[in-house]
């Protein structure tokens, strides 16, 4: 899982634009739509935003 | 009783007339001028441009809602501002032309104490040959997400797309129409909805999707990018644009200054002044802004639009206009009233207040065309300098002239955005970024000119999660429900 995924070898092609993007790997996939660990980013997320929201008023 | 007239009934109109009556109260009046009869939470258009949602689930009336607010409401165009009256009378006013309300056509004079320009932009199609229509709409080469009816045909014609995709290969073309535009982020989302979506149709493999932004680096987005914290390290936005745009395999062209539209081609020009051209079947392009053309005139019924507007068409107002070098921009240059500095009792929020300067670094191409997006003001900051705006007015009104007028400086506030990819909740994810403040302050927060404890972004179904509230809870606010007061901007 921690092993770069299939979007190396599909969308980067060398000395193109796309050579220099940094590919996210398997797990940082999973974790993007992993119920619970979101569940917490929800959270902080959301307390970060509200403090932004806070400072612009 | 004074009057308080609010043209233009967005974002921030919206905010900044139903404010404004609330803390006024029937004492004074409000009146609310905009050619719209229905209320659009523009940002969830792109779910609208991809089927996702209906023209009914982003737009509400507006006539019930400021019946019941007790505003006087409108519907109609403003044609021209008269600051000091006519030969007869110091009374200001401003002229309008009806749209609705069984007048159409019909013109009236409005008179104001206090009057707020929120017109937002006019989407300029014209400005790229062949992106309008030649009489200031849409033309036929392209869609739009600008406006829910837009979004609504936009989504029309990508069914047509993703049918064909079922068979054979099929371009789609996403971005920015000239080399002036903003709004970077609302073309940025549609495209990986559109990704998303052609995923879900089981047609992505015949969908060639590219990118095209007169941004000079990915991931700039009009406010000259942005800094994250993300291991131990602060990453430019380029990295995860770039990113993001490899994973989902999405080519992307940037420093394009669109420059003529043709039945299924454009012709660009590059920073580099290298010209080209680019086939598509389906494209959206967003148009530059400009002013909605609002005319001036003094007592005498002489035209002074340059006094108090801008070239491009938008209110001056109290920010330092001074031309100079980028390295000599400050945020301070950016304007905190937004009080006119001809005549006190204009002002100006959202879209229609014309910026100092760009925020992103000024760019042009050897043969002289200016490539650089020009400033965003839509969203959160349109909200809150319009609910600035009303407070000072308000001041004005109940504590004469030497009331304090309260600030809301671009340089000084930030921004929350949320770029969904899908709609599930349970699939497709999105972009959660904050922003803080918009406009870089290098002199404050040297090198990033940001705020790293409050600029962050990260991507996945949390931000999808808050994506969906949010756009229900700004409807529920602009409808003025229980509680609305509540919500922040």
């Amino acid at each position: 899982m921690g092993s770069v995924d299939h979007s190396i070898k599909e969308n980067i092609k060398p000395y193109e634009a796309s050579f220099g993007a940094m590919v996210p790997t398997p797990f940082v996939k999973f974790m993007r739509t992993c119920l619970i660990w979101q569940g917490i980013r929800f959270i902080i997320i959301n307390v970060k935003m509200i403090l932004v929201v806070q400072k612009s008023h | 009783m004074a009057r308080l007239v609010v043209m233009g009934g967005g974002v921030s109109g919206h905010t900044a007339a139903t404010f404004a009556k609330k803390w006024l109260g029937n004492e004074h009046e409000v009146v609310v001028v905009t050619p719209n009869s229905q209320w659009n939470w523009i940002p969830s258009n792109i779910w609208v441009g991809v089927g996702q949602m209906n023209k009914e689930d982003v737009t509400f009336p507006l006539a019930p809602v400021y019946k019941k607010a007790g505003i006087d409401y409108r519907q109609a165009k403003a044609v021209s501002i008269h600051p000091e009256g006519k030969t007869d009378s110091n009374t200001p006013y401003i002229t309008i032309e009806y749209t609705g309300q069984g007048k159409e056509g019909q013109t009236e004079e409005v008179t104001y104490d206090y009057l707020i320009n929120a017109t937002g932009p006019k989407l300029n199609f014209d400005a790229t040959p062949g992106l309008g229509d030649g009489k200031g709409g849409i033309g036929n080469h392209t869609v739009s997400v600008c406006t829910a009816d837009h979004a609504l045909h936009a989504n029309l014609e990508l069914q047509k797309i993703f049918n064909k995709a079922k068979t054979e290969k099929q371009k789609v073309l996403i971005g920015t129409g000239h080399g002036m535009c903003t709004c970077q982020g609302a073309a940025f989302e549609y495209i990986f909805n559109i990704e998303h979506e052609a995923r879900r149709a089981g047609v992505r493999d015949n969908l060639e999707i590219q990118w095209i932004s007169n941004e000079s680096f990915l991931g700039d987005f009009g406010i000259g990018g942005l800094h994250i914290k993300r291991g131990m390290y602060a990453a430019s936005s380029k990295l995860f644009a770039e990113s993001l745009f490899v994973e989902r395999g999405v080519k992307w062209m940037i420093g394009a200054h669109v420059s003529k539209v043709k039945k299924g081609k454009i012709e660009y020009e590059l920073l580099d002044g290298t010209t080209g051209e680019e086939t598509f079947d389906f494209a959206m392009l967003i148009p530059p802004f400009a002013g909605v053309g609002l005319k001036a005139y003094n007592k005498d019924d002489e035209d002074m639009t340059d006094k108090i507007f801008a070239p491009n068409g938008f209110l001056k107002v109290d920010a330092d206009y001074t031309p100079k070098p980028y390295e000599e921009w400050k945020a301070s240059d950016w304007p905190k009233t937004y009080q006119n500095p001809e005549y006190s009792n204009i002002f100006a929020c959202g879209i229609a207040f014309a910026p100092p300067h760009l925020i992103s670094k000024p760019m042009s191409s050897p043969n002289g065309t200016p490539i650089n997006p020009t400033p965003p003001r839509t969203g959160m900051p349109s909200g809150i300098i319009g609910k600035a705006v009303a407070h000072s007015i308000c001041d004005l009104i109940k504590n004469g002239s030497g009331a304090h007028l309260h600030e809301a400086s671009m340089g000084e506030m930030g921004a929350a955005c949320v770029a969904s990819a899908g709609k599930g909740l349970t699939n497709g994810t999105a972009a959660a970024l904050t922003v803080y403040p918009i406009v870089p302050d290098f002199e404050k927060y040297p090198g990033i000119g940001r705020d790293l404890d409050y600029t962050f972004g990260e991507i996945g179904l949390a931000g999808h999660w808050i994506k969906h509230i949010l756009h229900h809870m700004f409807i529920y606010k602009a409808k003025l429900k229980p509680g609305w007061t509540l919500i922040p901007e």
